[in-house]
């Protein structure tokens, strides 16, 4: 019977899975422990992990307006754009359920009681995406029957400008989302405006 | 479209139809063919029009209301009716002042005036009488004043410049 | 204590009575299906009456998006009306866009030449088609069939593109203007139409294998929600509803404009007026707006794609630099804009919902006195009580998705 040996070079993939079976198994002492102990944990604050975990899991609620509602269901909808890959593709329709209101298309003054009172029945933490020019500032409706702007009665807090914006623009914003998401554990206008303490449950 | 003579015949008609009064005047302007009709005969006009005519209009496509400010009587509200085996556009016309805006409906002949008379009552102020729900259908239903007349306000904020930045009070105060 | 049934089990089924409800037993109850609705389409609010699970009756309540369009178009200068008007179907902008253009132009008395009516004819047709891939994709969403969300928006981003190649913009391009289009079709955009049209020639057949084969999708659509055409037409309904009921009137065959009549093309018509037969009349219909592309692509006619009325139409850029008139026309038009004789007129055009009607009041000014547009889904909306009476609730949902409503256009 022929035996053959091979030398293993120091950092192949063989090397690390046997490093990885012996760690498992509880067999390395000393220092071989703490270099593959060090390689494997990741130290980060509480908030910063939950915060990764809701923006890379954000619920949109079902909700469209106007003509900036078709580019949102092309974001959700499409295969060039698609939402998926940042983790929002699942729409709920329920407001209990969704944590991102995206506001796409005029809020005209028979809705905005309804928009408010959906608001409402979020449950915290939960964030608003003004979509497009005319719930951001009423566009280029500057007349009696649409809500000058949708932060009259909600707070926003991403505004992504366009008429209507293209898909990449809303993702752009999604991500700016994300983003506040991560650095602003206590959710950006609560810190802004001074409003701690105003969440409420509901 | 009815030339510019076989409006007048039309008019005849209508006035030998229903009533002498009935018809107000013509217009023909661009290859559109106008009829004037008094407020109160519009029932019977396009209830002749639809019904009794030699050439029958039979569809309601539009109604819709306009508010001519300068001249009075200040509302008018047209009737674009439609001939389908004759492929042709017959428009009808009433005035009526603000004060008396009241009009027969026209609900009972064309069904499709239902959800269009209610518009108009939402956006100008023309009460039709006999409609079976005569209600605001775009605004509010507590809303006041009539949105569409010309000397309603447009509404809306006023577009803060530099110029004027200091001038306009901030929602938030 | 008392002893239990000694009974087998199936006949302990039957040994527990249940009354069914009787005549007397009507109760009726009034739900909201409401503004924020999975399957309304918009913000639309239906107040259903209810008995069990068949709808006695349904009463829509709009004005959810009420915009004030009309009012707005009043303050604006003509041209400048145009990007508001394209706001109300928010589907086929470019229907809104040439409602107006069309009704302005019959009051100015201005000819458009040859070649922009058949680029107005491309756009609109491809418009169509976008707007039928954008119904299907939702509308078979709302009945339960997913995967054409999927198939119909990636269509329609096709679409698209070459709306961003002519026009700059995906959406409400200000494509059309009064006179004419705004620019010429750049380069490349001819072999990119047409291989949008090959592909969709390709695809279509993909959808009909999908939904038409599928056992579900044929028991909800067949036989539900029929309304007699005499019914449809005391309504005043046109477009796809009444064509799919069998009373074949289409604006484009009936009273052409823009030169729809040297195109040769069908238009299908249905024949029971059940929610199948709308939905395959707006199948078919997205194939013969391809052919009309094609023949349009075919002979797209060599000239001018706006008018030469300066009065009207801005001068080219490079005249600017060396002709005084063009200079002060350009001025004239851009802070006052163009005036129209007074009068007012009524144009009615076909779009995928039925005929889109413009009417226009004009007082010797810059600005129109009134505009106000007959919109198709408005009057189509009639007819949803009709359709839905004595059905079960979930035929109800499908019968809003054949219906095709846009909030948009309804509430303007």
């Amino acid at each position: 019977m022929e035996v053959t040996r091979t030398k293993i070079e120091g950092d192949s993939l063989r090397v690390r899975q046997l490093k990885a079976q012996q760690l498992l198994r509880g067999e390395l002492e000393g220092e071989d422990l703490e270099r593959e102990v060090e390689q494997r944990l990741l130290f980060t604050k509480l908030e910063n992990a939950q915060n990764w975990a809701r923006k890379n899991a954000l619920f949109p609620l079902g909700f469209g307006l106007a003509c900036c509602a078709i580019e949102m269901i092309t974001v959700i909808g499409s295969p060039r754009n698609d939402l998926s890959r940042f983790g929002a593709e699942v729409i709920r329709f329920s407001p209990r359920q969704a944590d991102l209101l995206i506001l796409s298309g005029r809020v005209s003054v028979k809705m905005a009681p309804i928009i408010r009172r959906l608001y409402e029945q979020m449950l915290e933490p939960k964030w608003v995406i003004a979509m497009g020019a005319c719930s951001s500032s009423a566009g280029m409706f500057n007349n009696y029957a649409v809500v000058q702007g949708a932060d009259k009665f909600l707070p926003v807090d991403v505004y992504v400008p366009g008429c209507p914006p293209r898909p990449e623009a809303l993702i752009y914003g999604i991500m700016k989302l994300q983003d506040q998401i991560m650095g602003d554990p206590s959710m950006g206008w609560r810190e802004r405006y001074q409003a701690e303490g105003t969440e409420e449950i509901a | 479209m009815p030339d510019a003579t076989g409006l007048e015949l039309i008019a005849q008609r209508v006035r030998e139809g229903v009533a002498d009064d009935a018809v107000t005047g013509t217009l023909f302007h661009r290859g559109r063919a106008t009829l004037d009709v008094a407020p109160q005969s519009v029932h019977d006009v396009i209830a002749y029009l639809r019904d009794a005519d030699q050439e029958p209009w039979e569809r309601l496509m539009s109604l819709h209301g306009v508010d001519y400010l300068p001249e009075e009587p200040r509302l008018g509200v047209h009737y674009e009716l439609l001939s389908m085996e004759r492929v042709d556009r017959l428009n009808v016309r009433t005035r009526v002042g603000v004060e008396d805006a009241r009009l027969p409906t026209v609900v009972d002949l064309h069904p499709t005036a239902n959800f269009q008379e209610r518009e108009v009552y939402d956006m100008f102020g023309v009460v039709f009488e006999g409609h079976p729900d005569m209600r605001r259908i775009l605004m509010p239903e507590d809303y006041e004043g009539h949105p569409q007349r010309r000397d309603f306000p447009m509404g809306g904020e006023p577009v803060i410049y530099t110029y004027n930045e200091p001038k306009l009070p901030r929602w938030y105060d | 204590m008392t002893e239990p049934l000694d009974v087998p089990y199936r006949d302990r089924e039957r040994s527990v009575t249940m009354e069914p409800m009787g005549e007397e037993h009507e109760e009726l109850l009034t739900i909201n299906i409401g503004p924020h609705h999975p399957a309304t389409h918009g913000v639309l609010r239906l107040l259903t009456t209810l008995e069990g699970e068949i709808v006695r009756d349904v009463k829509p309540i709009i004005g959810y998006v009420h915009t004030g369009i009309e009012k707005s178009c009043e303050d604006q200068q003509y041209w400048k009306v145009i990007p508001f008007v394209e706001r109300m179907d928010y589907l086929s902008y470019y229907f809104n866009a040439m409602a107006y253009c069309m009704a302005v132009e019959s009051l100015l008395d201005e000819e458009v030449p040859e070649r922009a009516q058949w680029l107005r004819v491309i756009h609109l047709e491809l418009n169509r088609v976008a707007s039928h891939l954008f119904w299907i994709a939702t509308g078979a969403l709302d009945i339960g069939a997913i995967t054409m969300l999927w198939w119909g928006c990636r269509d329609r981003d096709l679409a698209l593109d070459l709306f961003e190649m002519s026009g700059g913009q995906r959406f409400h391009t200000r494509y059309f203007q009064v006179g004419g289009v705004v620019e010429d079709i750049p380069p490349g955009f001819e072999e990119r139409a047409r291989a949008f049209i090959k592909t969709m020639r390709s695809r279509i057949p993909q959808y009909l294998n999908l939904l038409d084969r599928n056992e579900i999708w044929l028991q909800r659509t067949k036989g539900s929600g029929i309304v007699s055409t005499e019914t449809l037409l005391g309504l005043g309904v046109t477009g796809p509803l009444l064509r799919a009921s069998g009373h074949p009137w289409d604006l484009r065959k009936a009273m052409p404009y823009s030169g729809y009549e040297k195109f040769d093309f069908n238009i299908p018509v249905g024949s029971v007026g059940d929610n199948y037969d709308r939905y395959r009349v707006r199948v078919e219909e997205m194939l013969e707006s391809l052919r009309i592309v094609e023949q349009a692509l075919d002979g797209l006619p060599e000239g001018p794609y706006i008018t030469a009325n300066r009065k009207v139409a801005l001068p080219p850029r490079h005249e600017l630099a060396t002709s005084m008139e063009a200079l002060i026309h350009h001025f004239k038009l851009v802070t006052e804009g163009f005036r129209v004789p007074p009068g007012e007129t009524y144009v009615g055009i076909e779009s995928p919902r039925g005929e889109l009607g413009c009417y226009v009041l004009a007082d010797g000014s810059a600005k129109p006195a009134r505009v106000h547009m007959r919109d198709p889904s408005f009057v189509n909306l009639q007819a949803l009580p009709e359709m839905a009476r004595d059905h079960l609730l979930a035929d109800f949902i499908a019968c809003v998705a054949m219906l095709d409503p846009i909030l948009g256009g309804v509430d303007r």
